[in-house]
Order: structure tokens, then C-alpha cells, then sequence
């Protein structure tokens, strides 16, 4: 299984509604944008809960575990990525992207969103680097290699691509929108 | 300030009374659209608990002082806090005692009638789940045709008019809510009877319900007798009580007819489901009082609660028994079917006694309407 990092876990385990999303709420607050909360949780309904008041307040879902009776969700805190304006100048959309995995070209697909977003969803194959690794593991990735970055609305996928051209990898290229619109395969840590 | 418990018995009353009540459902929307509270009178703002977290400021202004309030949530926490702080902003509001759990639970007994011998038989009306169970009372000994698994309540009511029960019935393999037949039956040391062909993979003992089968309650021999009403499942049987009273299972509703396909077998059974209803129950007399195991909207309870018409006035109001052409009939049973009941495999296997979940599980399980209709 793939390990998912998270930067605060809350123990709401053993707590009635509504104590898991006043808990969650708080814990939130205390977070940086774009950083990843665990909530442990024993009530049931905290699960669809948890996914209505992240939608309500515009934070990220991303999935939820369940390991015997405690169930892990896990949030990640909105940003503003989305406003950034981008810079790398290589850019292809999602659709793109697809035709050239179904036509099984050689092409390494990178990952740079956060662990848990990945673990729920992503695209089958595509190697996972959070952006903020991204600098201390680039010996993971080939400079010669066709590589399309993406993340959930290109924005961090921007930053990675100009990274990874600072760095001397000259076939980068940014996948636009990214993950939030991806209608092609795939995988998911919960089926 | 301190804000009051309504019971689930006091909003029961209000149904059944048709009194006004204003509900804030503070649980999340999609559980609010899946099933509430429903009343003729009742008013309803859903606002989830967790949009009030900062305050309740920004919906003041909706809820009215000229009625009563009442805060509902899933299991009693939330409502409670937010009752709080409306009750901070100067509102008197109660909240729903065990939250939509206690509501989905909660059985209310309504006499529907007296039999020939000085018997009567008892509706037991699940109102937030909308499953009526029974129990025909005679001489001291009492029958229990589709109960619930809140079996507590069984129990005590026989006890309370010093009836032992004998029998347990259960008139088909339920697939929206868990039987308690076999833990009453195994409590009272009663026979439960099930229709075989609903039970060819059950993992206990039951005795065997056939067409024609008469079951005697008490001296004074209230008679129960099975009629074979294939449709809703392969095994449904309904009762005629006492020459009076036809139970209808799932296979005729007040307003609505049974639903053949929660066992995936919906082209198999629609048939089996026009015959019981156009030819067998036609033979009945027209004067049988119906009672469903089942009602889906509020409409259909009668003055005092109860789930209960003439099988002639049926034929000439519920639309599902008059539809001539069979295609057709065909068709709206088979097309445009609601959503199928929640886990509706796992109770059915729960029922069979292939898996045995906790109370908490089986709670889970049941959330929600029926669904056991069409219309």
C-alpha cells in the first residue's frame, strides 16, 4: 500500500457527531493552505459528513480508509493555486494526454500532488513526487524522459515543470487542467 | 437556558393529530433528501450542523415563533447543540430525543379492530420507517405477523394484556427491514412459520407456511388462514384473520403494489405479482379490511394512525389493481422502479440467518425509507 504522509493527524476516535467535524474544523484553522489533515474517526457518520462540510467550505475530500472499526479521512486545506499565473511554456491538456497513454507511447507521467490526493485517485502508472520533494529526489527521474507533470489544476504542476527545467530536463511538460478534470483511467487505494 | 427532549411517541402524535411543527433537520442534505420526518403539517428548513459550527446568526430570521420547533440530527449530539444556541438566541426549541436512530425505531401500537370472539388485532405503526407489523390477540395467547426486530416492544405489549404469544408469522423473506420473528420465536418458545419458497436458504428452523394452512389462536379458534400471493417475493403469502381482515404482506399497499424485483428477479415475478392481484385477491370478498405490511406516504394513514382499507374500495382507487392491459402493467412494475431500500442484500441475508450483525450494524442497515412500492 502506498504510504500516505499527512502533516497533522486528529485523534476523533470514540467521539459523537458533532465533536469529529468540530474537531476537524479547529484542527483546519491551525493548517497551512495546501496542507493535509488525518482525521481518525469511530462514528459512521462522520464520512458523508466530513465530505458535505469539506464541500461547503471549499477544502479538498480526498478519501477515506477504513481500518477495522476506525475509519481515516483525509483533507487537504484549500489553496489558492488555482489565481497563480503559469510560466512553463510546454502545456498540453488532459485529453492529449490521454490519446498518448491509450496509444502506449513511452512517456513518464509525474505526480506532484500530495501523497493522500494521490493514494485516492490517480493516474494508473504515474510516479508520485509531492512537489515540495520534488528538489531531493530528482535522481528518480531520467532527464531524457518524456515527462508530463501533473497535479490537481496545473498550477503545482507548472512550479514542478519549471523545476525540473531549471534542473536541466529538456522534454517537460505540463498537464492542464490536471487531476480535477481527468475522465480517463484511474486507480484508487480503495478498490 | 435549557432546551426540552420531544419524545418519538409526542411526534408521533402530531402525525397522527395532523398538528403543525416546524422541523430544522440540521443533518447533512443528502441524508435530508434520502428520508425525514414526515407529517401533513410539518414545515422543514435542512440546514447541516456542520454550516453552524460559528453560529446560528444567519438563520434566525427562518425559523418562526409561532410554532413549534423541533431540532432533528442523526443521533440526538448535534441537535442538541444546535438547539443551544438557539435557545441562547432567545428561542424556545425542543430536540428530538435519540435523534432519526430513535425515529426509525420507534413502533406505535394502534387497535385496528375487534374480532368475532371477543379478539382484537393491533397495528403496530413504524412510523419513520413506514413497516407495519401486527398481532392478533385472542383468549389469552396472541400471534405476531411481520414483526421488526425491535422485539422488546412485542413483548411487553402481550405482556401488558396478559396475552402469551404462540405464533409468529412472517408473510414473505423481507428485504427493507430485519425480522424479529426467530428471536421472538426462540424468547416465547412460539412456532414461527415462513413461506418456504422464501426460505430455501435459511440457516434455521421454521415451520413451513403453505397456501391453505389454518392457524388457530386461542380458545375461542380466531382463525388465521394462508393464501399463496406470489409476487413481491416467490414465498409472499397473505393472511385472511378471522374472515374479516386480509394482511397483505408487500404485495398490496393503500396507495401503491409491491415491487417485484428486490431479489433480481423482476421479469420472473411480475406475473406471479398480476395473478395475486387480479385474479386471487379478486375472489376475496370485497369487504376484507387490507392490511399492508407497509405504507410509503403519509396520506395513507387514516384518522387515528392506522393503515387501513376495504379491499373493494382498493379496486377502485389504488391504480396499481387497475391497469387492464397487461404490457403495460408489465411495464410499471419493471421500468422506472424507485431506488432499491438500502442494503436491502444484507438484510435479506440477515433475515435468512447467514450473517448476524451487531444492533449497531443492523441499525445502520435499516436507515432510510422502505422503498417497497409502485406506483
Amino acid at each position: 500500500m502506498e504510504k500516505i504522509n499527512v502533516n497533522v493527524t486528529l485523534d476523533a476516535k470514540g467521539l459523537a457527531c458533532p465533536m469529529p467535524i468540530v474537531k476537524t474544523k479547529k484542527a483546519m484553522n491551525q493548517l497551512e493552505s495546501g496542507q493535509v489533515l488525518e482525521v481518525q474517526a469511530t462514528d459512521k457518520g462522520s464520512k458523508a459528513d466530513i465530505k458535505a462540510w469539506a464541500e461547503s467550505t471549499g477544502h479538498q475530500y480526498l478519501g477515506t480508509l477504513e481500518e477495522g472499526e476506525v475509519l481515516k479521512h483525509y483533507l487537504r486545506k484549500s489553496s489558492s493555486d488555482e489565481t497563480i499565473e503559469r510560466k512553463h511554456p510546454n502545456v498540453i491538456n488532459n485529453d492529449e494526454l490521454e490519446t498518448k497513454l491509450n496509444a502506449n507511447e513511452n512517456i513518464v507521467v509525474l505526480d506532484v500532488r500530495e501523497t493522500a490526493e494521490y493514494a485516492f485517485n490517480h493516474i494508473p502508472n504515474a510516479i508520485s513526487i509531492p512537489l515540495g520533494e520534488l528538489e531531493n529526489r530528482l535522481n528518480e527521474l531520467s532527464k531524457e524522459d518524456n515527462i508530463f507533470v501533473i497535479c490537481r489544476t496545473g498550477s503545482r504542476s507548472d512550479l514542478a515543470s519549471q523545476k525540473l527545467a531549471e534542473k536541466g530536463f529538456t522534454n517537460v511538460i505540463n498537464v492542464v487542467p490536471g487531476m480535477s478534470e481527468w475522465t480517463g483511467k484511474t486507480v484508487s487505494l480503495n478498490n | 437556558m435549557t432546551v426540552n427532549a420531544m419524545t418519538s411517541k409526542e411526534v408521533t402524535n402530531k402525525v397522527f393529530n395532523k398538528e403543525a411543527l416546524f422541523i430544522l433537520d440540521v443533518r447533512n442534505e443528502s441524508d435530508f433528501q434520502d428520508w425525514k420526518i414526515e407529517g401533513e403539517n410539518f414545515e422543514y428548513l435542512n440546514i447541516p450542523y456542520f454550516e453552524l459550527l460559528d453560529g446560528v446568526e444567519g438563520i434566525i430570521g427562518k425559523i418562526p415563533t409561532d410554532k413549534e420547533v423541533l431540532v432533528v440530527c442523526a443521533k440526538e449530539g448535534s441537535s442538541v447543540m444546535v438547539a443551544e444556541m438557539l435557545s441562547d438566541a432567545g428561542l424556545t426549541v425542543s430536540y428530538l430525543k435519540g435523534g432519526m436512530k430513535a425515529w426509525s425505531e420507534h413502533l406505535e401500537p394502534v387497535k385496528v379492530g375487534d374480532l368475532k370472539d371477543g379478539g382484537e388485532i393491533y397495528q403496530f405503526v413504524r412510523i419513520g420507517k413506514g413497516c407495519l407489523s401486527y398481532m392478533v390477540v385472542s383468549n389469552g395467547e396472541a400471534a405476531i405477523i411481520d414483526s421488526t426486530r425491535m422485539t422488546d416492544v412485542y413483548l411487553e405489549f402481550a405482556e401488558s394484556i396478559g396475552a402469551k404469544i404462540t405464533h409468529v408469522f412472517d408473510t414473505h423473506l423481507h428485504a427493507d427491514h430485519i425480522s424479529g420473528g426467530r428471536v421472538i420465536a426462540e424468547k416465547t418458545g412460539a412456532t414461527y412459520w415462513l413461506p418456504p419458497k422464501d426460505a430455501t436458504e435459511v440457516t434455521f428452523n421454521y415451520q413451513p407456511l403453505e397456501d391453505g394452512n389454518d392457524v388457530e389462536i386461542g380458545n375461542v379458534k380466531i382463525n388465521i388462514h394462508a393464501l399463496y400471493s406470489p409476487g413481491h417475493t416467490i414465498g409472499s403469502t397473505s393472511f385472511i384473520v378471522d374472515e374479516k381482515f386480509l394482511l397483505s404482506g408487500d404485495i398490496l399497499f393503500i396507495d401503491s403494489i409491491g415491487r417485484p424485483d428486490l431479489a433480481g428477479l423482476a421479469q420472473d415475478w411480475v406475473g406471479d405479482l398480476r395473478e395475486s392481484l387480479y385474479k386471487r385477491y379478486r375472489e376475496l370478498s370485497e369487504d376484507l379490511v387490507v392490511l399492508p405490511a407497509h405504507f410509503m406516504i403519509i396520506e395513507e394513514l387514516n384518522e387515528d394512525g392506522s393503515v387501513a382499507e376495504k379491499l373493494g374500495t382498493l379496486y377502485s382507487k389504488n391504480h396499481g389493481l387497475n391497469i387492464e392491459d397487461e404490457a403495460e402493467f408489465r411495464r410499471m412494475v419493471t421500468e422506472n422502479l424507485p431506488p432499491q431500500p438500502n442494503s436491502y442484500q444484507e438484510i435479506r441475508e440477515t433475515n435468512m440467518g447467514k450473517i448476524n450483525p451487531d444492533d449497531e450494524k443492523q441499525r445502520e442497515m435499516e436507515i432510510g425509507p422502505n422503498r417497497c412500492a409502485v406506483r
